[in-house]
């Protein structure tokens, strides 16, 4: 029933979003922005770019994230259609599932574009490696837009929604980048899996805690 | 709710006087540290930053702590009090966190030969003085007192569960990265048990201050729950 | 006043504040099946906060909010027995009608979503614009896809603010017919409307609110007129 609940939220905000595709071209275009501003503002005289490669790659992912999250409530506040889906007798955390379910296909979505990219501007040799990348990617993703789909239903209700995100989010942010981050480089640099294994460690450990909490609290943001 | 204004008036009164006493024993650990405790064999004078450095990190913590504490009180028992109550510890630690963040690079400066050497634990305040200042601009964008208090509640309580995973953070961050000056050796301003064992010579003083830190503590933020008390009460004033 | 068995909704002592501005001054009000209530007031009375707190999406300060029998605070599930159009229309303009009302359907745990939509479609008489997204419709069409979300799980009590607003002549009628053919069959009816006349005909009562209170709340005997004579004459209006 919950899950059932959460997947019918998840496949609405998705249809809307296929849609028209406003954060999905928004995101990507920013990524790509990111990208390059990254590339411009290094010294290529000193750095060589494929040093940058993991941190780039972090940057970019986190700041398009932002931009995506927005919209899981942005959407509802046109026409109030929460108010529709609270009148229904749908617990708030089945709510919470789904809103979060869709922030994570929608990330993924603008990574499974970005990582390519980053590859190719930053002259990444394609290997498997890559894709244990984007295992840690999905691992991060999975867990930051847990407290982004919280404060994100709680910033809609101000109208500084897009400046307050950021603001409450980005110290959110801050560990599970670090660890994706490190897994990332020790990735790229051939490092043996086992060196990996703390880092992946790190980044479940603080995708449940934080799943589960927000979770929990959530139905605290929906009450009026 | 029905607050009598004498009463607050009292609680705001007694802040004033502890914070009074306060201020008196911070004047008294001045003097202590200053004029009458010898200069660290190590670290010279500038260990003496840490009289201030270090008590004022445990009141921010705690400042922080009770946020989170009292969020979770809330959930539970639906007391607009503690909202107030959380506001006014949360601002009492931006200010301690504020001195921690001054105190820090002027300590590591002369220490390390930076401002900022990304210390594991002056890293770990400010991202907690980050996610504080958010709390407040949330709060600063909402209008409605209730929504205020529960969304309050909300970040004070992911913001305990963030301090574990910060704290990690810093630690490996700062494993990973080597100081970029390192004259002397790499002790924490405030970890008094970093050195071998601080001679009680120079840790009466640490002690002196904790309790006068504490004190201050408790001051500040019984002047501020007053005040919020009382704007608390205007409004209901105002609504009849 | 008459005082009907088994109250479908009923609130007592409600009262809502936003900060210093109190919205609700200890309403009481209790509507039985096959009621229908207009309730009016001037601007910022409180009519919509009390249709919202009788729907359960705004908590009440104090005061409870009772539907069939059961405490909304307790269980908010209670609120599918209610259907709710706000001003708003909780619809997504990127939906087509079809998708809003069976995401609504859905949601509600309707057995048979596809035949229920097709039903709803059919009464609202949207059926040939089914599979148009809600942003092109027009504005008649749009209230009307709105009410058929709002009543797509059969509710027992109904509540709209403003439903009248911005509907032709044509549209209002087929509105009321519909409204009656739903308190025929037992629906309880709590309506907030600028303009009474719309409603008038089917309504069985009538409640005027002034800054958060119920200033009176009687069956509905007298004629229109006496009834706008009235609340002008409360000083409000």
């Amino acid at each position: 029933m919950l899950l059932g609940t959460a997947l019918v939220i998840a496949a609405k905000d998705l249809r809307i979003e296929w849609r028209h595709r406003t954060a999905f071209t928004t995101a990507v275009l920013f990524a790509v922005l990111v990208l390059l501003v990254a590339v411009f503002a290094h010294d290529g005289a000193t750095i060589q770019l494929r040093d940058l490669g993991p941190s780039v790659l972090w940057v970019v992912l986190s700041l398009s994230t932002l931009v995506t999250l927005n919209r899981a409530f942005l959407l509802e506040r046109e026409n109030r259609a929460l108010d529709g889906i609270l009148m229904a007798p749908v617990s708030a955390t089945a709510l919470f599932w789904g809103k979060w379910l869709a922030n994570l296909v929608l990330v993924v979505v603008v990574m499974v574009v970005a990582i390519p990219l980053w590859m190719i501007f930053f002259n990444i040799e394609p290997s498997l490696r890559i894709f244990g990348v984007g295992a840690v990617a999905l691992l991060a993703a999975a867990g930051f837009t847990a407290p982004g789909t919280l404060f994100s239903a709680m910033a809609v209700r101000t109208r500084f929604a897009e400046l307050l995100l950021p603001v409450l989010l980005l110290p959110f942010l801050i560990p599970p980048l670090f660890f994706a981050a490190q897994a990332t480089t020790q990735l790229l640099a051939d490092a043996p899996i086992g060196e990996l294994w703390g880092w992946l460690r790190l980044l479940a450990l603080y995708d449940i805690a934080f799943l589960a909490l927000a979770a929990m609290l959530f139905p605290a943001v929906m009450d009026q | 709710m029905n607050h009598d204004p004498a009463a607050i008036e009292k609680i705001i009164r007694r802040g004033r006087i502890i914070t009074l006493a306060g201020f008196i024993g911070l004047l008294g650990v001045y003097i202590l540290a200053l004029g009458y405790t010898p200069a660290e064999k190590m670290q010279g004078l500038a260990f003496k930053i840490l009289y201030v450095h270090a008590p004022a990190a445990w009141a921010m913590e705690t400042a922080f702590v009770l946020v989170g504490v009292v969020g979770l009180l809330y959930f539970w028992l639906q007391d607009a009090r503690l909202d107030v109550f959380a506001e006014a510890s949360a601002s009492v630690g931006m200010v301690f966190g504020a001195v921690l963040l001054i105190t820090g690079p002027i300590w590591g400066r002369t220490i390390w030969g930076a401002w900022w050497a990304w210390d594991p634990r002056l890293t770990f305040t400010l991202l907690l003085y980050l996610m504080f200042a958010g709390y407040f601009a949330l709060r600063s964008a909402l209008r409605d007192p209730v929504e205020r208090a529960r969304f309050g509640a909300v970040i004070g309580v992911m913001g305990m569960l963030l301090v574990p995973f910060i704290h990690l953070t810093v630690y490996l961050f700062r494993s990973q990265h080597p100081m970029p000056v390192l004259g002397r050796p790499p002790c924490p301003p405030d970890a008094p048990n970093c050195a071998p064992s601080l001679p009680w010579v120079l840790l009466k003083p640490l002690l002196i201050s904790f309790a006068v830190f504490t004190i201050l503590y408790i001051g500040f933020v019984t002047i501020r729950y007053g005040i919020g008390l009382k704007r608390m009460m205007m409004e209901e004033r105002d609504a009849g | 006043m008459t005082t009907p068995a088994t109250p479908v909704i009923a609130a007592t002592g409600l009262e809502r504040r936003f900060g210093s501005v109190v919205a609700l001054r200890s309403v009481a009000i209790s509507v039985a099946a096959g009621e229908v209530v207009l309730l009016a007031g001037p601007n910022g009375a409180g009519k919509s906060t009390l249709l919202r707190t009788l729907a359960g999406l705004a908590r009440p300060t104090r005061g409870t909010v009772e539907v069939q029998g059961i405490s909304l605070r307790n269980r908010p599930e209670g609120r599918g027995a209610i259907g709710f159009l706000s001003h708003q229309s909780f619809l997504y303009d990127d939906l087509t009608a079809r998708e809003n009302l069976r995401f609504a359907a859905t949601l509600h745990g309707l057995a048979s979503v596809e035949a229920r939509v097709m039903d709803s479609l059919n009464a609202a008489g949207l059926a040939p614009r089914a599979d148009a997204r809600a942003a092109v419709l027009s504005h008649g069409m749009r209230q009307r896809l709105a009410i058929a979300r709002a009543t797509i799980h059969d509710p027992a009590v109904l509540l709209l603010d403003e439903p009248f607003s911005g509907l032709d002549a044509t549209s209002v009628v087929q509105l009321r017919d519909g409204l009656a053919a739903g308190v025929a069959r037992g629906r309880a009816v709590v309506c907030v409307t600028h303009q009474p006349a719309d409603l008038w005909q089917i309504a069985t009562r009538v409640v005027l609110l002034e800054r958060g209170a119920i200033v009176f709340d009687t069956p509905r005997q007298h004629t229109l007129e006496d009834f706008q004579a009235a609340c002008a004459q409360s000083g409000g209006a």
